[in-house]
């Protein structure tokens, strides 16, 4: 299905006169949009080009009326029915069994091929970068949770509080089932509290390692005592009875805390705030946070009551986001990687299998982080086996732009060598890494250009 | 040539301008062959009182009413500790004295972080200290094998290895390495650049040295005469025993197997995860002492942390503190070193640590590699078990 309609010298005339002083151009365009969504393809290049940062900003962030189509199994109950084995011998629950196997297999490989076709398609893809932000952040592995149902209905959460607020977000995921499974907080029960998931909340959704004592954790378990999964619906249950009302003190705070006053007094400390900045800014700006800066615009996230959308908006704009000194200073994710590719250039969409295997080769399987930290990314993105799989997936894909058909009718048909570098290229200015070829006549036509940048390491870069 | 039909004849026959030759073989298949150190590490904190367990202690059945382990069950190794049933197929390492168990191993103030406790045992810290390089990084003899990488991981993230200055290698299968690498162009790093592109850059350089050297031992690898189990550990073992057994001359190994973090529903999983990890073991022992390999490898296990004394209301174990871990190995000699937990006296829940972790590192150091141990803030004695 071809993407683009436009003319090629269309695009080329835009990119090469920049309509107004404070439009942006090429190389700002793609430092944007390869932080803030799955890079430049020639639709956005040009959809940009007429704006300033500003309101190229402002466009990223408007909401979206993004209704999609779920998975026909959405609706299904979380659980399998038990009842099924009821009256069966041996060999007719072992057959059973099997093709219920068989059919969580297919619905866990669906629920991931159907993410990446959202991402593949989004014409909103600052939302499919946030979701997948606080999918990381919020991590939860599928194979542990087992309900692809549930994992689902988590998605839809994190998708809905994407670009709204961090506050809700926290308080929708302390009570996710898919969460409530995975960090166990449905089996805490005030007879004897498990710690799993309020050591997490503390040291990896909110404050940060180091910012608190043993007996935090102790108290928080203690408060976060008494939810639990209905059997059948999979919805989130309190129930007092498993629930330690007792007296707590808790980050210097003594009272009868619950699951409410425990997030309520974790979203006071500045610390919180100031954490999630971090993480941002290693996500959108550079790997060192600015200290002074993470201060500044985390007081500013704390006391907007968590709002996301403006915090992006500050850090979008900020100094520290357009300095060149950070230009190329992250590592693409593998789903970065991917699925920028296959949108930038319109290559075709591989099949499913094909699909997830990419990403887990490359190191991210997606709805399925290695643990409870997510994935560890940047450099670590990028060790040698990785970094074999990476290069042989964009070796795949320079195969696919060598095809003469590719190019026909495509935008960047008449692009130069120079566009295409900065269209793909975040650091400029250094030496052209890769051994100078013989007998160049100085005539390299698109296509070569392009091969030659999606081959140098500058591409894994954004 | 024109440039552009160089480019696209490159990508029609499938390689680049600038790949791999064959280079000089590893290391001559006869010959002397080195020690090799096989870290095993035990992601998500591996519960040690259900492993060596302490099964005269009434403490042990008071503190899990629920999880502990029928005695009548256990592999008893003397009147006070016995491992795990699933740990059977290791008991013949056992009983030729090739397996020892380092009971209670810890550090002071212990954190239970998953995160901050592996970066502390990984880079050989103290609990209070951070460290930027990983304690191989700081104690692994250099140069020895010009080209050869230092490191080969099979499992997981580099973990001791880290903060540049050795070669460390990622890979799944040997064969999959070479053929991935030989399509890597050859690179001139830039003068400057994102830190990023100078690690990319480097490790794209590791890649293609580790390619050329790996690339003359590829005819030798073989396939072990026993079959490995078909496990995520079983898997790594059988790369490990074929690299070995083919001559090629890398120091360290480094294999993981998960889920050791069981918060709930404990007894299941955590056979589950011994049974793995010791038909494994098992299995590349027995290759390995056909192939004559065995004398020369070292196998130790390590974990961010031992779980909590006590049961928790799920029929699992919270994070904990010390644990027992073991080297196994043809040199090795076996036994229990250390001293049993004291499950009288926990701290906020946990046995107290009697052996440092760091005195395992600095006996594979003095012991294995006969060097000096590496540069702790501390001296920390060197144990009896090599």
């Amino acid at each position: 299905m071809p993407m683009f309609c436009r003319t090629p010298t269309a695009l080329l005339a835009i990119l090469l006169v920049a309509p107004t002083v404070a439009a942006l151009d090429v190389n700002e365009t793609r430092h944007l949009l390869d932080r803030a969504g799955f890079g430049a393809d020639p639709d956005r290049l040009e959809a940009l080009n007429t704006l300033d940062r500003a309101a190229a900003i402002d466009a990223l962030l408007r909401p979206t009326q993004d209704s999609i189509e779920l998975p026909d199994w959405s609706g299904d109950r979380p659980f399998m029915d038990q009842s099924a084995f009821e009256g069966l011998d041996e060999a007719e629950r072992q057959t059973l069994r099997q093709a219920r196997n068989r059919e969580i297999q297919a619905r866990r490989r669906d629920l991931k091929a159907w993410w990446y076709r959202q991402m593949l398609t989004s014409e909103a893809p600052l939302l499919e970068r946030m979701t997948l932000f606080w999918h990381d952040h919020f991590s939860t592995e599928l194979r542990q949770v087992g309900s692809p149902q549930l994992m689902l209905q988590q998605h839809l959460t994190l998708r809905q509080h994407a670009l709204g607020n961090y506050a809700e977000l926290l308080r929708a995921m302390a009570t996710d089932p898919a969460m409530l499974i995975y960090l166990d907080g449905r089996r805490n029960h005030r007879a004897k509290p498990n710690e799993n998931f309020a050591r997490e909340l503390l040291e990896l959704f909110t404050l940060g390692e180091g910012q608190y004592e043993e007996a935090d954790i102790q108290a928080a378990a203690r408060a976060l005592s008494g939810w639990t999964l209905d059997p059948v619906s999979g919805a989130a249950r309190f129930r007092p009875a498993r629930h330690d009302d007792g007296r707590k003190t808790f980050l210097d705070r003594t009272g009868h805390f619950g699951l409410d006053a425990v997030l309520a007094i974790l979203l006071e400390q500045p610390r919180t705030a100031e954490f999630i900045v971090e993480k941002l800014w290693r996500e959108l700006i550079s790997p060192e946070p600015d200290p002074n800066e993470v201060v500044r615009l985390a007081a500013g996230f704390r006391e907007g009551g968590y709002a996301i959308r403006p915090l992006l908006r500050e850090m979008l704009l900020s100094e520290a986001f357009w300095d060149d000194a950070n230009r190329g200073s992250l590592v693409k994710s593998p789903v970065e990687l991917i699925v920028g590719t296959i949108r930038r250039f319109d290559l075709p969409t591989p099949h499913d299998r094909e699909l997830l295997a990419l990403g887990q080769r490359m190191g991210q399987n997606l709805f399925d982080p290695p643990d409870v930290a997510g994935w560890p990314g940047h450099t670590a993105w990028i060790d040698a086996n990785r970094l074999l799989m990476r290069e042989q997936f964009l070796r795949r894909a320079t195969r696919d732009l060598a095809d003469e058909s590719a190019l026909a009718g495509q935008p960047w048909a008449g692009l130069d060598e120079e566009v295409v570098r900065q269209w793909l290229w975040p650091v400029q200015g250094v030496p052209v890494l890769a051994a100078p070829l013989p007998d160049d006549d100085g005539e390299l036509g698109v296509r070569e250009a392009l091969i030659e940048a999606i081959l140098d390491p500058r591409y894994q870069l954004k | 040539m024109r440039r552009r039909d160089l480019i696209r004849g490159a990508l029609l026959a499938g390689v680049l301008p600038g790949t791999l030759t064959a280079g000089t073989p590893l290391a001559p298949a006869p010959g002397p062959r080195p020690r090799t150190l096989v870290l095993l590490e035990l992601k998500g904190g591996n519960d040690g009182l259900n492993t060596l367990v302490p099964f005269r202690d009434p403490n042990y059945a008071r503190l899990r009413p629920r999880l502990a382990l029928d005695s009548t069950s256990l592999l008893p190794l003397d009147d006070a500790a016995a491992l795990h049933p699933a740990l059977r197929p290791l008991m013949p390492a056992w009983d030729d004295g090739e397996l020892a168990w380092l009971q209670n191993v810890g550090y002071p103030a212990p954190n239970r972080s998953h995160f901050r406790s592996m970066d502390i045992w990984e880079t050989g810290s103290d609990a209070t200290e951070v460290l930027a390089t990983g304690w191989l990084t700081r104690s692994l003899p250099q140069g020895s094998n010009p080209g050869v990488p230092d490191v080969v991981i099979l499992g997981g993230d580099e973990g001791p290895a880290r903060g540049g200055g050795l070669e460390v290698i990622s890979l799944q299968t040997p064969e999959q390495f070479v053929r991935a690498a030989r399509q890597l162009q050859a690179l001139e790093p830039p003068a400057r650049g994102p830190d990023a592109l100078a690690h990319l850059l480097a490790v794209r350089a590791s890649i293609r040295q580790a390619g050329v050297e790996f690339q003359a031992s590829i005819e030798r690898l073989e396939e072990p005469p026993l079959a490995f189990p078909s496990t995520p550990l079983g898997r790594q073992l059988q790369q490990v025993a074929r690299m070995l057994n083919a001559g090629m001359a890398i120091p360290v190994y480094k294999v993981r197997i998960g889920s050791f973090d069981t918060h709930s529903q404990q007894l299941t999983r955590h056979a589950a995860l011994l049974t793995q990890l010791a038909e494994a073991l098992a299995v590349f022992r027995a290759t390995l002492k056909q192939t004559g390999d065995w004398d020369r490898v070292l196998v130790m296990s390590y974990s961010e942390f031992g779980r909590r004394a006590a049961e928790n209301a799920s029929a699992g174990t919270d994070h904990g503190a010390a644990a027992p871990h073991f080297a196994l190995g043809g040199r090795v000699k076996g036994g229990l070193y250390g001293t049993a937990p004291d499950l009288t006296t926990l701290d906020r829940g946990d046995p107290v640590q009697t052996t440092d972790y760091r005195q395992l590192y600095a006996t594979i150091a003095e012991r294995w590699w006969r060097q000096p141990a590496p540069a702790f803030q501390t001296r920390f004695p060197v144990m009896e078990w090599i």
